[in-house]
């Protein structure tokens, strides 16, 4: 059946649209290798377009900064399970990118001098947890969109080849472990396509769906790393799921951590600016992870606000009308738009709200897959490559810091696209198919046409994001998610029952959707085993009954395999690449 | 609080109609409610219906609909507002693939056409390109495009001259780069906007304006466009 199937050959094949797989396409293009890159909506509908508040780099083009100063911050956000090797190199790179994405034709906000316009985010400082720092450059609250259709429009010039709205199933492996490509669904027809690529990167972002309440738009299901699970390959540090503070209550709308970066505090229902409490340095922006507790427990204290007392609120309107027009005009019109309010007038509702994925499919800093075989925990899977989102490299550690996601996707989109294009020179022919992967892949694809009763995908979809919301959220014990792994099991085992009543081959948006479950059912699997498993707090991880962080067991990697749902661990890169190592210390903001 | 509503919404499927059809649907509602949330229940009743959407609040231009004769996008339309039944249809004059969901190459295609990219002649600094908040300023009503066509599907123009017409998206952008004071290509970007079509299409009808989910103002960049022209070729 396989050779049956229609074929096109490139020198490199990116999965997925946004900031990552369009900054890796663009190397690969201006390096006149032939590149396709494979999104399921058109480029810029990826959810980098809803990214608001910056990219940090140090520029200083506001207050004193430098890069070292940045690595530690990111060190210490991701409570020091990052690996600083990759942290030194994405830090260092980062005021070069950005100038790069400036001259690219990012519209970035500016300084009276003309310089780039940056402001103060969550868990920034300068020297090493001194001073507040003023490091995220960006593009009034809308920085995303100017990046991602920035690099849009210059892969438009360098020609990049786009296989829009094409639904990745799966990688191609063969009989030595070899990724040869991904086998594609075209969404129009409902045809499937062999892609066949000497390297191939998953830039496919993030889980949040995996979540009821989320930031993430409804694409966010995870694909490529459940097209790497179901590869054999591992995802790192899945436990690490990024709450952000601020989402609009009941709704989840976000709303950017650059509304405090600009003066805009917290308040519970007697009006008190709590976070002074949590933490009186750092206060409004302390990292992203504590300020969630903070709220959470704010509530749970009886302190919240509203009649249900099920929130806190967001108070911007001592900013002024100026500011928040010409920094904050993207937040202003969503608030208008879904609670019929205006921040320039009235603090508003918050609560946390699921937003990033910490973890991810590993790789190293140049974008390389790797996983433990024979004797190394980190052993290169040789043609395939992740950045973004969906990749761990890991920079972010058990906590993401605001404006460094934006950051991650270029530095590493164009760290892998760098390593591809010099693998080429030395790759200059296709592999031969081998193996039954693709088979497998149609099997897969073919099980969706059985007729009769069963779940709906929508059902199915329900209860898996109620179960992560019950039992893998924000506060975890040992019951609640050894209960949660039997729960989320029992659901992975109904999935055999779950039939679509549409079978149509034309733009059928609900297979997709089936194909998307079957993702985002492998990712709550591997979240809710790996949170399981790690008995400290570190991070977004925050389990009641271990409350400290627990560097003598737990400094360390988890690595979920789909097969036998195995966990392994591998060792935290501690050494950077030039500079002295940050070691654990307490973590207080 | 909840109530019903009632919709009739456009529906074709090439597998298995032979024309398209208006479908009714009636469902319970509440108040606070988006188009896009309706849409999102008549799809768990009926999995057949067909729409794109993703991001649920209006930045990445997706869900673009007729909505009531109107052109929109579903995410951030409340349907408070809506008359009902509420008439729900593709974006009007482009190829229709299934149900809501239109062929958009078209408009794609004007929009790759107009070089939608910053052109810098001179050799690269190793900073950033100084701009001053001033002309910054100058790119705001601009750069916030998000592609949903809206406008250039309601414009007459555009449905006549889908493939010579550039469009008041394609426009929006082509004066977002000559506006840009980074950009060194003004001369050719406006040497490829002559003829009698590409730009001059436009009647200033400002049906593109009216209906832009953003609040961007195509029409004026366009007179804006044939202003410098003026005085690039006087």
């Amino acid at each position: 059946m396989a050779q049956d199937l229609p074929r096109r050959k490139f020198d490199a094949l990116v999965i997925g649209a946004g900031g990552g797989g369009l900054q890796a396409a663009l190397q690969l293009a201006r390096a006149d290798a032939h590149v396709a890159v494979v999104s399921k909506v058109f480029p810029t509908r990826s959810h980098t377009v809803a990214a608001q508040g910056g990219i940090n780099a140090a520029l200083a083009n506001v207050l004193p900064d430098n890069w070292h100063w940045h690595m530690f911050d990111t060190v210490k956000g991701g409570d020091y399970l990052g690996d600083q090797d990759a942290i030194e190199y994405m830090c260092r790179t980062a005021p070069r990118l950005v100038v790069e994405l400036e001259h690219a034709g990012v519209p970035f906000s500016r300084l009276d001098n003309g310089k780039i316009y940056q402001r103060p985010f969550g868990g920034q400082s300068q020297n090493f947890g001194g001073e507040q720092a003023a490091r995220t450059c960006a593009a009034a609250d809308r920085t995303g969109h100017a990046i991602l259709h920035s690099l849009y429009q210059q892969n438009i010039r360098a020609k990049t080849h786009f296989f829009d709205e094409y639904f990745a199933l799966d990688l191609i492996v063969d009989d030595d472990g070899y990724i040869l490509g991904a086998v594609v669904l075209e969404i129009e027809t409902g045809k499937p396509l062999i892609i066949e690529a000497k390297a191939t990167l998953l830039a496919t972002g993030g889980a949040g769906q995996i979540y009821r309440t989320n930031t993430n738009a409804h694409i966010n299901t995870g694909d490529g790393m459940a097209m790497a699970l179901r590869a054999g390959i591992p995802l790192q540090d899945m436990e690490f799921f990024q709450f952000h503070p601020t989402g609009i209550a009941g709704k989840g709308m976000l709303i950017t951590e650059g509304a405090r970066g600009e003066g805009g505090y917290l308040l519970n229902k007697d009006g008190e600016r709590f976070m002074e409490r949590y933490a009186p340095h750092a206060k409004d922006l302390a990292s992203r992870d504590v300020v969630s507790r903070a709220i959470y427990t704010e509530v749970k204290e009886g302190r919240g606000c509203g009649p249900d007392g099920d929130h806190v609120m967001l108070k911007l309107d001592h900013l002024g009308p100026e500011v928040i027009q010409k920094r904050l005009p993207g937040i202003r019109a969503t608030i208008q738009a879904f609670l019929h309010m205006d921040p320039v007038n009235e603090p508003i509702p918050i609560y946390p709200t699921a937003h990033y994925t910490m973890g991810g499919i590993p790789t190293n800093r140049h974008g390389q897959v790797v996983t433990p075989a024979g004797q190394t925990p980190e052993e290169v899977v040789p043609g395939l490559y992740a950045a973004g989102e969906c990749a761990c490299v890991s920079v972010h550690g058990a906590n993401r810091l605001g404006g460094n996601s934006l950051l991650d996707i270029v530095v590493f989109g164009r760290a892998a696209g760098n390593h591809i294009i010099e693998q080429l020179q030395t790759n200059r022919y296709h592999r031969p198919m081998t193996g039954d992967s693709i088979e497998r892949t149609m099997a897969r694809l073919q099980r969706w046409d059985r007729k009769g009763d069963g779940i709906s995908v929508g059902e199915m979809r329900n209860r898996l994001k109620k179960a992560m919301e019950d039992y893998c959220g924000v506060f975890r014990t040992e019951d609640l998610l050894a209960e949660g792994v039997q729960k989320i099991v029992e659901l992975e085992g109904q999935m055999d029952s779950v039939r679509l009543k549409d079978h149509s081959r034309i733009f059928n948006t609900a297979r997709i959707e089936a194909l998307e479950l079957e993702n985002l059912m492998d990712i709550a699997v591997a979240t809710m085993c790996s949170a399981h498993a790690r008995r400290e707090s570190r991070g977004a991880h925050s389990r009641v009954d271990y409350p400290e962080r627990d560097d003598e067991h737990w400094l360390k990697h988890t690595l979920f395999f789909k097969e036998g749902r195995k966990l392994d661990y591998k060792p935290v890169r501690t050494k950077p690449l030039t500079v002295e190592s940050f070691p654990p210390k307490a973590r207080v903001y | 609080m909840s109530q019903t509503m009632r919709f009739s919404i456009y529906r074709y499927n090439p597998e298995t109609d032979s024309k398209p059809y208006m479908q009714d649907y009636t469902i319970e509602v509440h108040a606070g409610m988006m188009l896009r949330d309706a849409l999102l229940k008549i799809k768990a009743e009926d999995e057949s219906f067909v729409f794109r959407h993703s991001c649920g609040e209006g930045v990445c231009g997706s869900d673009g609909l007729n909505i009531n004769g109107t052109n929109g996008l579903a995410c951030i339309t409340p349907i408070a507002v809506l008359k009902q039944p509420v008439e729900v249809r593709p974006l009007p004059g482009l190829p229709v693939i299934r149900d809501l969901v239109v062929d958009m190459e078209q408009f794609y295609h004007q929009y790759r056409s107009i070089k939608p990219y910053l052109t810098v002649h001179d050799p690269e600094p190793e900073e950033e390109y100084r701009q001053s908040p001033e002309d910054r300023d100058k790119l705001d009503g601009l750069y916030e495009c998000i592609l949903c066509a809206s406008c250039s599907t309601s414009c007459p123009s555009f449905w006549w001259n889908p493939d010579k017409f550039r469009g008041p998206a394609a426009l929006l952008q082509a004066y977002r780069f000559i506006a840009d004071s980074r950009d060194q290509s003004t001369a050719q970007r406006l040497d490829e906007l002559e003829g009698p079509y590409r730009l001059f299409r436009c009647h200033s009808i400002m049906n593109c304006t009216n209906v832009c989910p953003k609040g961007l103002n195509p029409t004026k960049a366009i007179g804006e466009i044939k202003k410098i022209m003026l005085k690039h070729y006087v």
